[in-house]
């Protein structure tokens, strides 16, 4: 049985959440850790941090931020954005993350992808690709945030990258990413076909039909978005509810008490 | 004190935090005497069998696993960690398991996307301990491309291309493919189920 994942993304500059989040009633909205453990309450089926941060030290924040998440929310934590070598991988599974994702490192040197998956395993060794469509079915490899053109055919490097040992493809429309218009479904289904590792759709979600979308004609295995969930416009519950009543079976939001160690809080998702 | 057995593979931190949060007084034991001093064991593993089999004897601990799951107290193995319970496995078939349970670890059945990188709903035997309260709604998180043959120990499976096994339980041994400390309440309550029969 194949259920599909919903998966919450939080930009993270220097340990702060970068856009502002609806949740009301936290402490500090800005805190990672408060939204990884609101979203496992939710009954989100994985977190992505995507560290954005320029500077150095900023980024050692980052560590510390996935250590206190390990220790508050029990989903699968992926960290993304400037992972760049084998020893920055090491860091941060040891610290509490379950996998990380490489972008431009990998395309400037596939081999990382081999490195991290021969030594933490293929589960932890997930390739994100930023892409724009070049023509009709056919998409480039995008890295630097989707600045810098690669000239790299998308069918082509996601196959390689499997080979290499990656463990899961992330695939961020750069077309769509922000537009609200909805997945590249096409490109996600083209993927899924030249590949047998899980797919995660990316970039352009603005309703729940795009959700759902992504998970029926897309074929993805697990559907990320970051705003629409932040900004109250769509819960995870409601998340779920249209995936399942569009007959693809999810997690349901509600498993019992909240993961927190608080004081438990009981089922449904608000 | 449960021991979880650090043998220098993968994230231990989260199983550790997890068991922690769930009750117990939970720590990452390298020694073969921390091990034996535990009133019960974890046996985590990511990543692939060989590495873990090998990592495991290298840390000079290999014995005191295999003490662990035959000496009658509590012991839970997670994911790769189930795994090494087996004889061998087809992921490293050169690589020696602990040998607690008969046969072989395979790959997932073709057609379906490896690895299984997904949440899913457990099919629990009745009467499990390990399991009590995730037998209606278990859903878990399950990373692996490989599983354990289904057998008399086993006490749960998933549906993933055929029955794979999810989970096994004999005696004080008991182990999941899933990860417990990674499937939100539902994994809390299965550690808390193991916490308790540590005492």
């Amino acid at each position: 049985m194949k259920a599909v994942r919903v998966v919450p993304c939080l930009d993270v500059d220097a340990g702060r959440v970068v856009k502002g989040v609806r949740f009301a009633g936290l402490r500090d909205a800005g805190d990672p850790v408060e939204l990884a453990k609101r979203y496992d309450a939710e009954g989100a089926d994985e977190i992505v941090f995507y560290d954005i941060t320029a500077s150095a030290e900023g980024r050692e924040t980052m560590y510390e931020v996935v250590a206190r998440t390990a220790e508050e929310a029990f989903i699968p934590l992926t960290v993304g954005g400037g992972v760049r070598s084998l020893e920055d991988a090491r860091r941060l599974l040891r610290l509490g993350a379950d996998k990380v994702s490489v972008n431009s490192a990998a395309v400037a040197r596939p081999q990382l992808v081999r490195e991290i998956a021969g030594t933490f395993g293929a589960q932890c060794a997930v390739v994100g690709v930023d892409i724009r469509q070049a023509a009709p079915g056919r998409w480039e490899v995008y890295t630097h945030g989707g600045r810098v053109a690669t000239g790299i055919d998308v069918l082509q490097w996601v196959q390689r990258c499997e080979e290499l040992g990656a463990g899961e493809l992330v695939l961020n429309s750069m077309d769509r990413d922000g537009t609200k218009l909805g997945y590249d479904l096409e490109l996600c289904r083209s993927v899924v076909d030249a590949t047998g590792v899980p797919v995660v759709a990316s970039g352009g979600v603005g309703s729940l039909q795009h959700l759902v979308d992504g998970a029926v004609v897309g074929l993805a295995d697990a559907v990320l978005a970051a705003s629409i969930f932040h900004f109250a416009e769509v819960t995870i519950a409601q998340a779920k509810a249209a995936l399942a009543a569009a007959g693809v079976t999810v997690r349901p939001p509600s498993t019992g008490p909240a993961s927190s160690g608080a004081a438990p809080v009981s089922g449904r998702a608000r | 004190m449960v021991a979880v057995i650090d043998y220098g593979i993968g994230n231990l931190r989260s199983a550790q935090k997890a068991l922690c949060c769930a009750g117990a007084d939970a720590r990452l034991v390298s020694s073969p005497a921390g091990v034996r001093a535990a009133s019960g064991v974890v046996l985590p593993g990511v990543g692939h069998f060989g590495r873990c089999s090998e990592a495991l004897l290298e840390a000079g601990l290999w014995e005191v696993a295999v003490e662990a799951a035959s000496n009658g107290r509590p012991f839970l193995g997670i994911c790769v960690g189930m795994q090494l319970l087996y004889e061998g496995s087809e992921e490293a078939p050169g690589a020696r398991g602990l040998g607690i349970f008969p046969g072989k670890v395979g790959l997932l059945p073709a057609g379906v996307r490896r690895p299984q990188m997904q949440w899913n709903l457990l099919g629990v035997r009745p009467g499990s301990l390990f399991l009590a309260g995730l037998e209606t709604d278990g859903w878990v998180y399950f990373v692996h491309s490989y599983a354990a043959p289904v057998g008399d120990e086993t006490v749960a499976t998933c549906d993933y291309g055929g029955p794979v096994a999810a989970a096994v339980e004999q005696g004080a041994v008991w182990a999941a493919q899933f990860h417990p400390e990674k499937s939100s309440a539902a994994g809390l309550a299965a550690l808390g189920n193991f916490v308790r029969a540590c005492g």
